[in-house]
């Protein structure tokens, strides 16, 4: 029993990344195996958690509920892509630091990219707003308070960042 | 930069590579090892008729099917008993693959190893397992009764019955001579740890060197190190065991050696390969530890001001199918039950039950959260009976702070006397209520009334014995680059041990945090240790790292008083701004990074600041031995005491009977505090669990001990949508017992968490006026249709 293996291409964190994969591999394994992209943690395997989160096309996706096949041809973001291109810390990034909104970090990679992406959606939420938004996520040190605290953080910082300069 | 590091809220130092995805857990190492997989037990209790691996062997990739026969003799014999105890009369321990019998769904039968984790469980499903079942005992019910047996060789399914009294007579003297009494039967489901990562094993076998590498998930390094020599018949010099970063303990990492932590490392040995065995969420619910589940009886006799007289208690606990660690549990749930009061005559009785489920062992709290809600369940039903106060029924039972310390006359779970240190729990009483808003919330209640809802408020308080012994150390060196590098042999899951214990060292050296790393969990680097658990991390390790640190700055003052000479004796020097000075003319120093070069007196010049030690230079001759370095111990005499008390105010709806929290306050003291931002951390993560305990996490056997709810689509870990947000308030009552003061704050969150919301939801049930009864409160955790059927059962009048 030889498993076939399929060509997958994708754009990841912005580099054009190839791989041969057999059909079940997940999107997760090929991330953390293939290309060494640990960041990307897996909790549950089954969708619940979302430590795995990532962004496909900019959309969050369990990326344990994927298969690496079928994100071929698309852009995924990873927490490693969250980081500025100097390899600083990204304002969601910056914001969970600030607000001690983690504990283990095993799950936050998941938050990361996903406040990352609703960030993009909203980008002044309020305290209410902001606590729904991380709703699909567990964590199971902080009770969630510092992370709902670091969403508005972020915003706040993106909108420094990205404000014009005078 | 601050005079003290100690108090101040510094950002972790630990972030910044967690943030950006850098960091590096169990399952980011060993990329090219091979991948274990394990067949496990589906049934709860059977005899092992037959293995058949033959379908397994065309799976490519695979490369070894290990079971019970293949195991040669340590590996064979049962784990180890962790924690013996003269009380714990019939211990049961696993072995690491069935040896002809399962007594849980779960338990290992065979271990599959092949080049990736996909093929090993393709090779894992086509191995058939024949069993022929046996009655499984479900539940500490079913366990009482005694007709089944989990362990034919233990009658009654008990491991373990334990009397402890605190001596101040006999309690159902007292209870029966009491002017009142009441008896309330009470249960706890059961609950798990749940980090988000699982356990995971990774070893390497270098046989050229003979020696032996493990990673592992654990609580404990130190220890798995040493079981794992033992299991494997290596002197422990030739087994190093590194904890990488953990995604959460929780407690269920302490157990060691779990079974993959033995048979990765032998099968690594055996076939010359790295192997590698990741836990998955499912193989965590039904094969890592669970805890909380007991029933409880109590009897308590008081008077007419609601003091109690004497309290017995009997506690039936559900040890699972084994007990590898111990009867800890139920002791500390006997002995912690008493929190803040005095009782009078204590009696405590528990008996630890076979059930053929998942193994029992401390999950945060560790027993407590069931002690609490016994005691603060009695406390509410005084107040109900005698038409009091709940505030005030509690308060007539405080230990004064003109007590302390105050001995409770037992013995506490480190086997050393249950004396509390310190604490001043009317203070902490009177700043929740406060907090919480206790005296104002009957005008809150009759507003909330007059729009048709029900609102309730409760309270409860506990104290934790944190910061036991036996030991931490630590070692401290300053780096010829000025670095100062801490290690200490205990591990770290998140408590921001890289941040609190640089903290410290920072302070007794007089440098930057920013210049000193923390390296924990690792025993090449610091090989005595005992772990990460029962809130004691920062208070043995932290007042270790002192002890190291103040000899280090001690024989940097010898070091720099010999080089800089003119008459200056080391107690004319101090340490600060990262140089050592003369107290008397600070303009007069010595870097510490300079002071280090010197400590260690050379003959080959290898770089330019090395010259300064050459022996052709004036080097510094103290007769120190070499490098400016140290280790230092802690051994507490015994644990300390911390305390904190919570107070929720709910909101049940009249229709669905949904409960809601409006308001969680905690008020909290844990002694000196290094980092007011993680406690504060640890606190909410702590209600967090404890919300998740009290309305929606159960561990869920049916009859026939299958775990039917083993996933997170059905176990409820709160989501932030369900947790509530969290009000703090701090004091401090500095331990006696080490030198810095402190007390442990890990567990402190969850343990009075469905003790408070019981008693909530049960004043927001209260009865309205003559027409309606009120209703109690007996089990925890309490869903809406629990609550339903509650309140099907009052009695209209």
């Amino acid at each position: 029993m030889t498993e076939q293996l399929h060509q997958v291409t994708l754009t990841v964190n912005g580099v054009t990344r190839r791989g041969a994969v057999p059909a079940r591999r997940l999107l997760a394994d090929f991330l953390r195996r293939d290309l060494a992209l640990t960041g990307t943690h897996l909790g549950c395997e089954h969708g619940v958690c979302g430590a795995c989160t990532v962004l496909l096309d900019g959309v969050p996706v369990r990326s344990c509920l994927l298969f690496a096949v079928s994100a071929d041809g698309h852009e995924v973001t990873t927490v490693e892509g969250c980081c500025q291109t100097s390899g600083d810390l990204g304002p969601v990034q910056q914001a969970f630091l600030e607000c001690h909104g983690l504990q283990c970090g095993f799950c936050t990679p998941g938050f990361i990219t996903t406040i990352t992406a609703y960030l993009e959606e909203n980008p002044k939420p309020t305290e209410e707003e902001a606590r729904e938004a991380i709703g699909g996520n567990l964590c199971r040190c902080t009770g969630y308070q510092n992370i709902v605290a670091a969403v508005l953080r972020a915003a706040e910082l993106k909108r420094e960042r990205e404000a014009p300069h005078a | 930069m601050p005079d003290k590091h100690v108090g101040q809220p510094l950002l972790r130092k630990e972030d910044p590579r967690l943030l950006a995805g850098q960091g590096r857990y169990l399952d980011d190492l060993g990329r090219d090892a091979l991948a274990a997989a394990f067949v496990r037990s589906p049934v709860a209790h059977a005899r092992i008729t037959d293995i058949d691996v033959t379908d397994a062997l065309d799976v490519e990739g695979l490369v070894a099917i290990y079971t019970y026969e293949d195991l040669p003799d340590r590996i064979a014999e049962p784990l180890p008993l962790l924690i013996p105890h003269p009380d714990l009369t019939h211990a049961r321990t696993p072995h690491c693959l069935a040896n002809g019998e399962v007594n849980h769904v779960g338990e290992a039968v065979v271990m599959v190893v092949a080049t990736d984790r996909y093929l090993a469980e393709d090779a894992a499903e086509r191995i058939r397992v024949a069993y022929r079942d046996l009655p499984p005992v479900v539940g500490v019910s079913q366990a009482r009764a005694g007709d089944r047996l989990v362990h034919e060789d233990v009658p009654g399914n008990i491991a373990a019955r334990s009397v402890q009294e605190n001596g101040q007579g006999d309690a159902h003297s007292a209870i029966a001579a009491a002017p009142h009494k009441l008896t309330l039967d009470l249960e706890i489901e059961r609950s798990a740890s749940m980090p988000m990562e699982g356990k995971g094993v990774l070893a390497h076998w270098d046989a050229d060197d003979r020696t032996l590498r493990v990673h592992s998930s654990t609580q404990t390094s130190t220890s798995v190190r040493l079981a794992v020599a033992a299991k494997l018949g290596l002197p422990p010099d030739r087994v190093e065991v590194v904890t990488p970063d953990v995604g959460g303990g929780f407690g269920v990492k302490i157990v060691h050696p779990w079974p993959e932590e033995i048979l990765v490392p032998w099968a690594a040995m055996t076939l010359g390969r790295d192997v590698k065995w990741v836990e998955d969420r499912r193989e965590h619910f039904i094969s890592s530890a669970h805890e909380r589940g007991q029933q409880q009886r109590i009897e308590v006799g008081f008077d007419d001001a609601g003091r109690l007289h004497g309290l017995s208690v009997e506690i039936w606990h559900d040890n699972g199918a084994y007990v590898p660690y111990g009867i800890i549990v139920p002791i500390v749930t006997s002995t912690q039950l008493l929190g803040p009061y005095k009782v009078g005559a204590y009696r405590v009785e528990f008996t630890s039950l076979y059930t053929n489920t998942v193994i029992v062992t401390p999950y945060r709290g560790a027993g407590r959260p069931q002690g609490v809600f016994a005691m603060e369940r009695t406390m509410d039903a005084i107040a109900e009976y005698l038409g009091l106060d709940r505030l005030a029924v509690r308060e007539a039972n405080l230990i004064q702070p003109d007590e302390m310390p105050y001995d409770q006359g037992l013995v506490f779970q480190d086997g050393r006397p249950l004396i509390y240190d310190s604490g001043d729990y009317p203070t902490m009483m009177r700043m929740i209520r406060d907090l919480v808003g206790w005296d104002g919330f009957e005008a809150e209640r009759e507003a909330a009334a007059g729009q048709g809802r029900r609102i309730g408020i409760g309270v409860a308080a506990y104290v934790e014995g944190t910061g036991m012994g036996p030991y931490e150390g630590a070692h401290v060196k300053v780096e010829t680059t000025g670095e100062i590098v801490v290690s200490t042999g205990l591990t770290t899951q998140g408590q921001g041990h890289y941040t609190t214990l640089a903290q410290i060292a920072a302070d007794v050296l007089g440098v930057a945090v920013a210049d000193v790393t923390v390296i924990t969990g690792d025993t090449r680097r610091f090989k005595y240790a005992v772990g990460t658990f029962a809130s004691r991390a920062i208070v043995t390790s932290g007042n270790a790292v002192a002890v190291a640190a103040a000899k280090v700055a001690e024989k940097a003052k010898r070091i720099a008083a010999a080089a800089l000479g003119d008459g200056i004796a080391p107690e004319d020097l101090e340490l600060g701004d990262g140089v050592v000075r003369r107290k008397d003319d600070p303009g007069s120093f010595i870097d510490l990074q300079t002071v280090a070069v010197l400590s260690n007196p050379l003959r080959y010049a290898f770089d330019e600041a090395a010259k300064a030690a050459t022996q052709f230079a004036a080097a510094a001759n103290t007769g120190d031995e070499p490098g400016l370095e140290a280790t230092g111990f802690y051994m507490p005499e015994r644990s300390t005491f911390a305390a904190g008390a919570h107070g929720v105010v709910v909101e049940t709806d009249p229709e669905t009977a949904d409960i809601k929290i409006l308001r969680y306050c905690v008020v909290h003291d844990c002694g000196v505090v290094v980092n007011p931002r993680i406690v504060e951390g640890q606190v909410h993560g702590g209600v967090a669990q404890g919300v998740g305990g009290a309305l929606y996490e159960r561990i869920v056997y049916d009859d026939a001990g299958q775990l039917v709810n083993a996933s997170y689509m059905d176990f409820l870990i709160p989501f932030s949508t369900e947790v509530p947000h969290i009000e703090t308030a701090h004091m401090v009552t500095a331990s006696g017992v080490n030198p810095l003061g402190l007390k442990g704050a890990g567990e402190a969150g969850v343990i009075p968490t469905s003790a408070a919301v019981a008693s909530a939801v049960e004043d927001a049930e209260r009865g309205r006026g003559a027409t309606e009864q009120g209703l109690a409160i007996r089990r925890m955790p309490i869903s809406p249709s629990e609550l339903y059927e509650l309140r099907k059962g009052r009695v209209h009048a």
